[in-house]
Parts: structure tokens; C-alpha cells; sequence
């Protein structure tokens, strides 16, 4: 039992991990698609954006396959309501992740502005969304979620929805998201891109910055005064892996907060956040460029540590049915299973991040405008 | 417990098939074309041949086009998982997300990561490092259909997992068992050759047109020999793998062989025919019209001369029990769920292997509640349930007998191709080639109806004998359902007219030769050259 307790606290932190790698890599992408029409005036400008995440922007989407796969597997009841009781942005979602790996193989193959136009729009469209979903999934599970289930293990949605998905806070942290991808694609802008891109680039990753930072210190006042989920009941956290027969559960104001009264240590994850944005927004006005992509990273891991440390161990608290709210204990896959996924793991995430900085490393330097033009492999 | 809305199912059951088919459009192509590249480039630093580079520019961008939509259309299967397939995913996500997020971890971060490498680190790279980099490709794309069949052998033999009654699903409990299922490593050899006579027909196909109309002569002619020796190599493996495959389902599936044979009744030994063509009638559980073989069904199947084969109307009688089990596994489970007292779990425990056939008598019990089936009631409920449990017999039969025919039309094609191409003879026989560009397709339609013939003989069950389709879904609203078709049906109409104005147009372009400029004819210069100056209005300028 103990074994299994120590198993579903690694794998709520790998999840963590995960959706942080996730918001950086894809992020970046992402961020670098949103402002393609901005920044890239010139179609070679746009060109050379493409190029510049043109060698990583598929190793990157593997962040995002990952995580959804390991949700699976590792928190498998939580993956099989998520997924469906945000059905629709899910769908979007999955639009978005489809339309960008054909945009980036498909835009460059023609030379005629309509096609190529299409695409930049299609780069807009994959680059905000995604990520707007992606923060507004954050939203609406610290909100907590209208779903319950029936004896057999499905789930019901008691909540339509326009009502719940589409609220003002939920949005709120989709713009917050949206802009954090803003700021680091626009440092990687800065980091490969020449003038005039590095200059566009440096303007809008530091709004993006700065807008992320105002959002943040607005969601935490929000957030403490918003309700937040508690057991009322007895917690047995290597209790079998079901939503049903739990302890109790109650929704009350301010709730979020008691993990940081508890162990005040804890408020150093929203201060790395925060800082991670207003020093990232200086250090890019000082021309600091590597500086600057790693604050971007400390933003991520700050905001999502922060959502992390106050909701554990809720994962995603159902509103409607608050007993049956899926948390860290009775949501996890079997100690069987997690003890293989830790292995592989284990072999295989230390593997993927030295070969991928290696390819970040063969690929380095600038990227030029007249090289990706006239080079029949480029993008 | 409610059911979900039978139109969700089916919506869902449509959505499910006609992604997963369109995903594997691609796949086979970049299962084939990653192995070619990496062996077009093996040849190419050994013997430094600059014909080997071109081949592997060429080859490797058309394989860019099909990669793309490749992967980004693998992605909704993963969704779906979640999105539409709920309770399935709840059901068995313990055991089946593992090797998901194991191919992830092992293979397609791998395959993603180096395939940037591969486009864009020809000159960064030494010559041994970009082949290592081509290989870490071919072995991720493969290695990442391993563990997905591996995925697919569950649903398809459940092994390595077993129910647990306290969390109502199905529990992870044998690696080995789950990773070595034969189905999994017979089907994961069977479906990635395929890949490879799919990607051997395309590189044939496209050489062959380049030959008769004279272009690219060097070209042409050393991939087209490749090609045809590769995909000779792997049909016959395919064919192999596949009568390996049919001896499984003979033993684990028996409802899908006897679908995919069209046999109604048990077979008689030794002198049972082999049916060549039927028109199996489903409502009437017979077959309208039969062309045998006689004598062939009995080895074919069961590789012996005497052992009768089950015939899907015996299959059905022979389930009436397990539904009478199924049916007290599932009271017993409910009401464990509610007590957890030892005597319901007990009771579950005695009849636990049948649970499978009492979801499929909890659709015909009154108010779905297996409850309230009375005696009375117990004999036209069974009838009902053993009807569902066996596969839609025309779909199954007919889609194996389309594969198993393009299967043999390609050891054929390919073995006259080999050939011609070994005696230097293949300018000779134009037909030939013609019907090697016309190929290009059948390859890929085979998997799809082997697709087909695997998913649809599976039913009524997602994951064989415990899980019926009609419970797996999730209960959405049929307009949720609308909404998400009607986005596909727009998304994957716009990506497949891309895709294929893209491949023709580079197909026609041909390769970029550097190494042989002089070998260039003039047909080539004129056709080339407007192209590359104007590529948006190519044949416009032709003309």
C-alpha cells in the first residue's frame, strides 16, 4: 500500500512534468504560429519563422501525444471523463493539432499567395486556440466540473457546455496561456530570428510577458476567493482506484488556499512564476535572449505548480457530485501498471531530453532569410 | 443504468472507423517508405553513388507530404479514446493506455524528434550521423506500430489483465503476457509489412511512369529494382503472417473466423469446401448464394484434415449459457458495487468469465436492468443477447476475401516485376509497368480491408468477450456527435485534396538529379523547367 501511495504522488508530479513540457515545447510553437502573420510581413519572413521551429515543431508535438497517453494510462478515469465532458473544445483542440503538421509540410510546397495565405491563417487559428483550450481546461477544473457516474463506471455530465466552459475565469486563464506561448515563441523568434523579426519578435514576447504576469496576479486574488474542494470525510490515499463509495467532499470559498497555509513553503511556486514573467520581460528588453527563454520555462513550471500544489489532491473536482471528484488517490491506474510506466519512464524521458537537446544543438545559429528561400528543403 | 443512445453509438462507431481507415491512408507509407529511405541511404554512403542521394531526396520528400497528414491524423485516435469511448477507456485504460504511452516514451518521440533531423540536417550532419539519424526514423515509425498492435491485441485477445471488482475494470497484471500476446506480435509483423509492400508498390509505381515516358532513366530503373525485390520479399511475408493470423483467430476468436469463412453451421470434415465466393444473408443466417472449393476449409483453417470448424449459428447456442452467467455476474457485481458484502463477490467471482455476455443481455433486460429479467422473460432475453454476439457475416467475409486477393495479385506483380527488372527487360513490357503505376493504391486498400476484416469480425465486443461496443461509448448528445462529424467530414475532404495535388504534382516533377545533369533528356529540361520557375501554375505553362 505504501508502495502504491508513493506510486500515485510520482505520477501526479509526472503529470505535472508533462503538461509543464507540453506548455513550453508546444507553446513555443504555438506561440511562433500566432505571430506569424504579425511579425512576418514579407512571405520570406514568414518563411523563415516557419524554419526557425521548422526542425522541432514534430519532436515538440510528441509532448502533447505523450501527455495524452500517459493521462490515459496513468490516470485512465480521469482521462475517460475529461476528454468527454469537454467534448466539444477537445474536438477543436484536436482540429487545431491536426491542421498545424499539414500547414507546416503543405504551405511552402506552392508558390501561389492564396494557398500560402490559407495556411498563415490555418498557423493563427492551431496556434491560439490550442492554447486558449489549454488554459481554459486549467480554469474550469479549479472551478470544478458538473459530471457523475453511474455504478458501471460511466460517467454522466450534468452541465451543458456553453454554461460552464465559456465563463469569464475559465477565459481569463486561456488569455494568460495564450500569452505565455506568446512570450516564448517570440524569444525563440529572437534566439534564431534576424532583424527585422527579432525586433517584432522581442515587442510581442514582451507583451506577452507582461499580460501573463497581470493575469496571474489577478487569477490568484480570484482564486482565493473563489470555492475550492475539501475532504470532509476520512482520506485513505491507497484506496482502490475508483470515484465511487470515496470520502466526502465539500465545496468552500478560499479552499484553494489551505495547502499554502498548511506548508507556507509552498507559496515559492507562484512567486517563481511571477517573477519568471516581469524578470523575463526585462531581461528580453536588455537583448538577454537565453536568459529569457529559460524565465519563460519558470513561468510555466511556476503557474503550473502553483494550480498544482493548491488543488492536490483534487485533479478535477466535480461540482455536481463533489464525492465523486477525481483526485490523485482514486484516479490512478493500478500499482502494477504505474510501476511499469515508471519504469519506462524512467529509461526512456532522460533519452528523449538528451537527444532532443541534441538536435537543438546540431540545428543552432541564426536563421537567415535568403538560406530558407533558396533551400529546396526548407519549409 | 441507462444505456446510451443507440444513434450516439453508431454516430461514435462511425466517426471511430472512418478516422481510424483515413489515418491509415498514410501509415503504410510511412511504415515502407522510412525502411526504403533508410536502405536507398545505406547504399548511398557505402558506395558514395550520387544516385543514391537523389533517390533518397526524392523519395524522402514524398514522404514528407504522406508523414505529415500521417501523423497529425494519428492524433484523433488517441482523442477518441477519450472523447467518444468513455467507459472503454475507464474499462481497460489500466492496461490498454500502457503501451500508448509506452509507444509515445519509445518510439514516436524518437520517429518525430529525428524525422527534423532528416529534412533538415543534410548539411549539418556527417554521412554516417544522417544515416544513424534515417534509421532512428525507420525504427521509431515501426517500433510505434508495435506497441499500437500490442494495444490492438488486447481488445482483440485480452491477456495480461484481469477484472477488478473494486474498481470495476480491467487491471493490469502480466507485461510479458500483454506484450508477447501472440495476436499482437503476429498482427504487429503482419500490418507493418504490409506498410512495407505499400511503400515498395508506390516507389515501383512511380518509377514505372518515369520509364514509360522515358525520364529519369537511372533513376527510375535502380529504385524501381529495389522496390520490386523489397516488395516481393514482404508480400510473401504478408501472405505468411497472414495464414499465421487466421490460425489465431481459429483458436481465440472462433465467432470471427467462421464470419470470415461464411459458415453458418459447423463444418463436416474432411470434405468441407472452402467458399470462393457467398452472399451471406444475415437476417436469415444463411448464405443466398455459395462457389466452393471442397476439401480446402478444413487445413486451411484448423492446419489438420479432421477437426470440424464451428459454424456461427452453433457458436450462438453455445453462448446461451455464458448469457444465463453473464447475466447473474452482472446482479452480483451490481450489487456488490452497492454492499461489498463477500457473498456477492463471491457469486461475481463464480461466473466472472461470462460478465461480457451479461452486458450483452442487459440491452434486452427491462428498464436495462438485469435485475428484473424474470424466467419467463430468461429464454427470449437469451435469444437475443446470443444473436448479438456474433459479427455482421457479409461485411467480414467479404472484406477478408478482398485482401486476401489483392494479397496473392501482389506476390504475382511483384514477381514479374523482379524479374523483368533483374533481366534488364522491363522497357519490353509496358503493360507491365502500366499496371505497376495503376498498383500504386491496391496496396493500401488491402490494409484498409484488412482493417476491416480484424475491427468488424471483432464485434460485437471492443475488447473480445468482456466489453460489448454499445456499452463502450460515451453518452453524449447526438448534436455533439454531429458537430464533431460534420468538422471531420470538412477537415479531412480539404487535407486530402491537398495531399494529393501535392504528391501528384511532385510525383510528375520528378527527382532532382545533381549528380547526373547530363543524363537529363530534353522531354525532362522542358518539363522541369517551367515548373520550377512558376510551380503554382505548372501545367499551364507547359502548355
Amino acid at each position: 500500500m505504501e508502495i502504491y501511495i508513493a506510486l500515485k504522488v510520482l505520477w501526479a508530479v509526472l503529470l505535472g512534468i508533462l503538461l509543464t513540457g507540453l506548455a513550453v515545447m508546444v507553446g513555443m510553437d504555438m506561440g511562433v504560429g500566432v505571430l506569424l502573420r504579425l511579425v512576418g510581413k514579407t512571405d520570406g519572413e514568414r518563411r523563415t519563422m516557419l524554419n526557425i521551429i521548422g526542425p522541432h515543431w514534430d519532436g515538440n508535438q510528441v509532448w502533447f501525444i505523450l501527455g495524452g497517453g500517459a493521462i490515459f494510462a496513468a490516470f485512465p478515469t480521469l482521462y475517460a471523463t475529461s476528454f468527454s465532458v469537454f467534448y466539444v473544445v477537445m474536438i477543436l483542440l484536436l482540429f487545431s493539432m491536426i491542421m498545424r503538421p499539414v500547414a507546416f509540410e503543405y504551405r511552402s510546397k506552392v508558390d501561389a499567395t492564396k494557398w500560402r495565405d490559407t495556411w498563415d491563417w490555418a498557423f493563427l487559428i492551431s496556434g491560439a486556440l490550442p492554447m486558449i483550450v489549454y488554459g481554459a481546461a486549467f480554469g474550469n477544473v479549479l472551478e470544478g466540473v458538473g459530471y457523475h457516474y453511474s455504478w458501471t463506471g460511466q460517467y454522466f455530465q450534468d452541465e451543458s457546455f456553453l454554461g460552464y466552459l465559456l465563463n469569464p475565469f475559465a477565459v481569463m486563464c486561456g488569455v494568460m496561456s495564450l500569452s505565455l506561448a506568446v512570450y516564448q515563441g517570440g524569444t525563440m523568434l529572437m534566439l534564431r530570428g534576424e532583424e527585422p523579426i527579432y525586433s517584432r519578435a522581442r515587442t510581442y514576447a514582451t507583451l506577452g510577458a507582461v499580460v501573463a504576469a497581470v493575469i496571474f496576479a489577478v487569477g490568484g486574488v480570484w482564486i482565493s476567493h473563489m470555492n475550492g474542494y475539501v475532504f470532509t470525510g476520512t482520506v485513505d490515499p491507497g484506496m482502490a482506484a475508483t470515484p465511487l463509495g470515496g470520502p466526502a467532499v465539500a465545496a468552500k470559498a478560499g479552499a484553494w488556499l489551505n495547502n499554502f497555509h498548511a506548508y507556507p513553503i509552498l507559496w515559492l511556486a507562484p512567486a517563481i512564476g511571477f517573477l519568471g514573467m516581469i524578470v523575463g520581460a526585462v531581461a528580453l528588453q536588455l537583448h538577454m535572449k537565453i536568459v529569457g527563454w529559460w524565465l519563460g520555462v519558470l513561468s510555466w513550471v511556476g503557474t503550473i505548480s502553483t494550480v498544482g500544489v493548491a488543488m492536490f489532491p483534487f485533479l478535477m473536482p466535480s461540482s455536481t457530485a463533489p464525492a465523486e471528484s477525481l483526485t490523485v488517490w482514486n484516479a490512478t491506474g493500478s500499482a502494477y501498471n504505474l510501476g511499469w510506466m515508471t519504469f519506462f519512464a524512467a529509461i526512456f524521458v532522460p533519452a528523449i531530453l538528451s537527444y532532443t537537446s541534441w538536435c537543438y544543438y546540431v540545428m543552432r545559429g541564426k536563421v537567415k532569410v535568403e538560406t530558407v528561400v533558396n533551400d529546396p528543403h526548407s519549409y | 443504468m441507462p444505456l446510451i443512445d443507440p444513434n450516439v453509438v453508431d454516430l461514435s462507431r462511425l466517426q471511430f472507423a472512418l478516422t481510424a481507415l483515413y489515418h491509415f491512408l498514410f501509415v503504410p507509407l510511412t511504415l515502407g517508405l522510412t525502411i526504403m529511405l533508410a536502405a536507398m541511404e545505406t547504399v548511398y554512403v557505402i558506395t558514395g553513388k550520387q544516385v543514391y542521394k537523389d533517390m533518397t531526396h526524392f523519395w524522402g520528400k514524398l514522404f514528407g507530404i504522406n508523414f505529415a497528414i500521417g501523423v497529425a491524423t494519428g492524433l484523433t485516435m488517441e482523442f477518441e479514446f477519450g472523447t467518444n469511448w468513455s467507459m472503454y477507456s475507464h474499462f481497460v485504460g489500466d492496461v490498454f493506455g500502457t503501451p500508448l504511452a509506452i509507444e509515445g516514451l519509445m518510439a514516436f518521440f524518437m520517429e518525430s524528434t529525428f524525422v527534423g533531423l532528416m529534412f533538415f540536417g543534410w548539411d549539418r550532419l556527417s554521412k554516417p550521423a544522417h544515416l544513424a539519424v534515417t534509421y532512428l526514423v525507420a525504427l521509431g515509425s515501426n517500433l510505434s506500430a508495435l506497441w499500437i498492435l500490442v494495444a490492438n491485441g488486447f481488445m482483440q485477445n485480452p491477456q495480461g489483465a484481469s477484472f477488478d471488482p473494486d474498481t470495476m475494470r480491467m487491471q493490469f497484471n502480466d507485461f510479458t503476457a500483454l506484450v508477447f500476446s501472440p495476436d499482437a506480435q503476429a498482427k504487429f509483423v503482419h500490418t507493418s509489412i504490409a506498410g512495407f509492400v505499400a511503400g515498395a508498390m508506390f516507389v515501383m509505381g512511380i518509377s514505372a511512369y518515369y520509364m514509360l515516358r522515358g525520364r529519369h532513366r537511372e533513376f527510375a530503373a535502380r529504385s524501381f529494382r529495389m522496390a520490386a525485390l523489397f516488395g516481393l520479399v514482404s508480400t510473401l511475408a504478408v501472405v505468411t503472417l497472414g495464414d499465421a493470423l487466421g490460425r489465431l483467430d481459429y483458436l481465440v476468436q472462433p465467432t470471427k473466423i467462421a464470419a470470415m469463412e461464411g459458415l453458418w453451421h459447423t463444418s463436416t470434415p474432411p470434405s468441407a469446401p472452402w467458399l470462393i465466393a457467398a452472399l451471406p444473408n444475415d437476417a436469415t443466417q444463411s448464405n443466398s448464394m455459395e462457389i466452393g472449393v471442397p476439401y480446402v476449409l478444413t487445413p486451411l483453417v484448423a492446419h489438420s484434415l479432421n477437426t470440424p470448424i464451428p459454424g456461427l449459428i452453433d457458436l450462438e447456442q453455445a453462448n446461451v449459457p455464458r448469457v444465463d452467467n453473464g447475466i447473474k455476474a452482472i446482479a452480483a457485481l451490481q450489487q456488490y458495487g452497492e454492499t461489498h458484502s463477500a457473498t456477492s463477490l463471491a457469486t461475481f467471482k463464480q461466473y466472472e468469465n461470462d460478465m461480457g455476455y451479461g452486458f450483452l443481455a442487459q440491452r434486452y433486460a427491462p428498464n436495462q436492468d438485469v435485475n428484473l429479467i424474470t424466467p419467463a422473460l430468461l429464454p427470449s432475453v437469451e435469444q437475443q443477447a446470443v444473436k448479438d454476439s456474433i459479427p455482421n457475416v457479409f461485411v467480414t467475409f467479404w472484406s477478408f476475401r478482398i485482401m486476401m486477393v489483392l494479397g496473392f495479385y501482389f506476390v504475382a506483380i511483384f514477381a514479374f516485376a523482379a524479374y523483368y527488372s533483374l533481366k534488364n527487360q522491363l522497357e519490353k513490357h509496358p503493360m507491365l509497368l502500366k499496371l505497376c503505376m495503376w498498383s500504386i493504391p491496391a496496396p493500401i486498400l488491402a490494409t484498409e480491408f484488412g482493417w476491416v476484416t480484424a475491427e468488424a469480425g471483432r464485434q460485437p465486443w471492443t475488447v473480445y468477450g468482456w466489453l460489448p461496443t454499445f456499452q463502450s461509448a460515451s453518452s453524449h448528445d447526438v448534436g455533439y456527435m454531429i458537430f464533431s462529424l460534420a468538422g471531420f467530414a470538412l477537415l479531412y475532404s480539404a487535407f486530402i485534396a491537398a495531399e494529393l495535388y501535392l504528391m501528384f504534382k511532385f510525383a510528375r516533377l520528378g527527382p532532382d538529379e545533381h549528380g547526373v545533369a547530363a543524363h537529363h533528356s530534353p522531354v525532362d529540361a522542358s518539363i522541369a523547367a517551367p515548373i520550377f520557375a512558376k510551380p503554382g501554375f505548372a501545367n499551364k505553362s507547359w502548355e
